[in-house]
């Protein structure tokens, strides 16, 4: 494995600080890991531009990857905006198995990730992170977050 | 001072002052959900600022920090435009505010994307997405509190009244808005007009309520010459911890 095969396969073990079930990769904020001279770069969008979770990846990705030995520099990279589009399958998956229904092209979320049902409605635009906001599943009457798309 | 770095802390002054009004809800909005929303809000905003100063400092060039500028410039400094220093007064007001802010804040960033500094055009492209989403629930709220109760409806009703005096500020241009429109930069405000008075004008209607009359506009924040007594108070409550302890880290 290359060096820089190596980093992202460390990468993928990075959990996102505040949902914990979903890799920094799946989550898509890690757009490019490369050469630069001598130094090995990644590169990291972030997911809202007022995200507390931001600096707190950037030390993560800093203290797993150099546990295992490799050095990185970090350049945070606003353009082109990070987009929900960039989730991995596996993203969703995950998210969805953990009660957060995952981004969908719709207005809203496509089903109620507890039981399937439709009969959903919004309580609030917002969530307990910015990347989210609070749904009501009118089926099974439960609440649950549904991943904004963005 | 170049005319970019004075765009820059315009952007920026608006979204640090409107972020911190906002944040000051934390803990005291009418339910739960209100409150979280209120919060997102102004990270967001406060997201933004970090992106406007922080080019403004790196534009400006003399070694300062995008906290540099939020924390220890004072009144005549700041380049917000009036609107955004108002204090919250009750929720609908702040909501009422929120809500021609991000109007404003929605076809500016729109126009910003198009910028020929692309530093400029990436944070706009980054914080409209935010900002859609802004203008998207404020307008709800307005429409929903507007056209609510009796009480909910005279206290919208008064806080338009209050505000409309405040918009008209925010459309003005002056020599750097000029210098800047010709290189492309941003474009002069008073060409979002138009869009910005059919926006209103439709919430305004779904909500019942009425826009005043008069276009007399307060002036004086966006070029810092007239602040309202208002922003030292919030400057002296948002900048005392850097103040107090300076150079403190985390
Ligand atoms: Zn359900």
């Amino acid at each position: 494995m290359s060096e820089l095969e190596q980093v992202w396969a460390r990468l993928r073990e990075v959990p996102d600080p505040e949902i914990p079930v979903i890799s920094l990769v799946d989550l898509g904020i890690i757009r490019d890991v490369e050469k630069r001279g001598g130094e090995t770069w990644v590169v990291v969008s972030p997911t809202y531009s007022g995200c507390p979770a931001t600096t707190v990846i950037e030390n993560d990705i800093r203290k797993h990857l150099s546990k295992h030995g490799l050095e990185v520099q970090i350049e945070r990279r606003i353009a082109p905006p990070w987009t929900t589009d960039w989730i991995t399958d596996e993203g969703r998956a995950a998210l969805k198995a953990y009660g957060i229904a995952p981004p969908s092209t719709a207005k809203g979320p496509a089903e109620c990730p507890h039981c399937g049902g439709h009969d959903l409605e919004r309580v609030s635009q917002f969530g307990s992170t910015p990347c989210k906001a609070l749904w009501r599943c009118n089926d099974c009457k439960e609440p649950f977050d549904y991943f904004k798309c963005i | 001072m170049s005319a970019l770095f004075e765009f820059l802390l315009r952007m920026g002054d608006n979204t640090l002052v409107l972020g911190h009004r906002v944040s000051e809800w934390c803990g005291h909005a009418p339910i739960l959900e209100e409150d979280i929303a209120l919060a997102n809000t102004a990270l967001d905003l406060i997201g933004q600022t970090q992106m406007w100063l922080g080019l403004a400092a790196e534009v400006e060039g003399k070694g300062r920090t995008a906290d540099d500028l939020a924390y220890r410039r004072d009144v005549i400094d700041f380049r917000n435009c009036l609107l955004t220093e108002l204090p919250n007064r009750d929720f609908g007001h702040t909501l009422m505010r929120q809500f021609l802010f991000d109007a404003w804040h929605k076809l500016m960033l729109t126009r910003l994307c198009d910028s020929s500094d692309e530093r400029v055009a990436a944070i706009a492209m980054k914080a409209l997405k935010e900002v859609s989403y802004h203008l998207e629930r404020s307008a709800d709220t307005v429409i929903g509190l507007g056209d609510g109760t009796e009480e909910s409806h005279a206290k919208m009703q008064s806080a338009l009244n209050r505000l409309w005096p405040y918009v008209g500020e925010m459309f003005e241009a002056d020599s750097v808005d000029d210098l800047n429109a010709q290189e492309g930069v941003t474009v002069n405000p008073s060409e979002l007009r138009a869009d910005y008075d059919r926006i209103v004008y439709d919430v305004m209607s779904d909500a019942t309520l009425t826009i005043p009359d008069s276009r007399f506009a307060h002036r004086g924040g966006r070029d810092g010459s007239r602040h309202t007594e208002h922003l030292g108070h919030m400057l002296a409550v948002m900048q005392f911890l850097p103040r107090a302890y300076p150079d403190a880290r985390w």
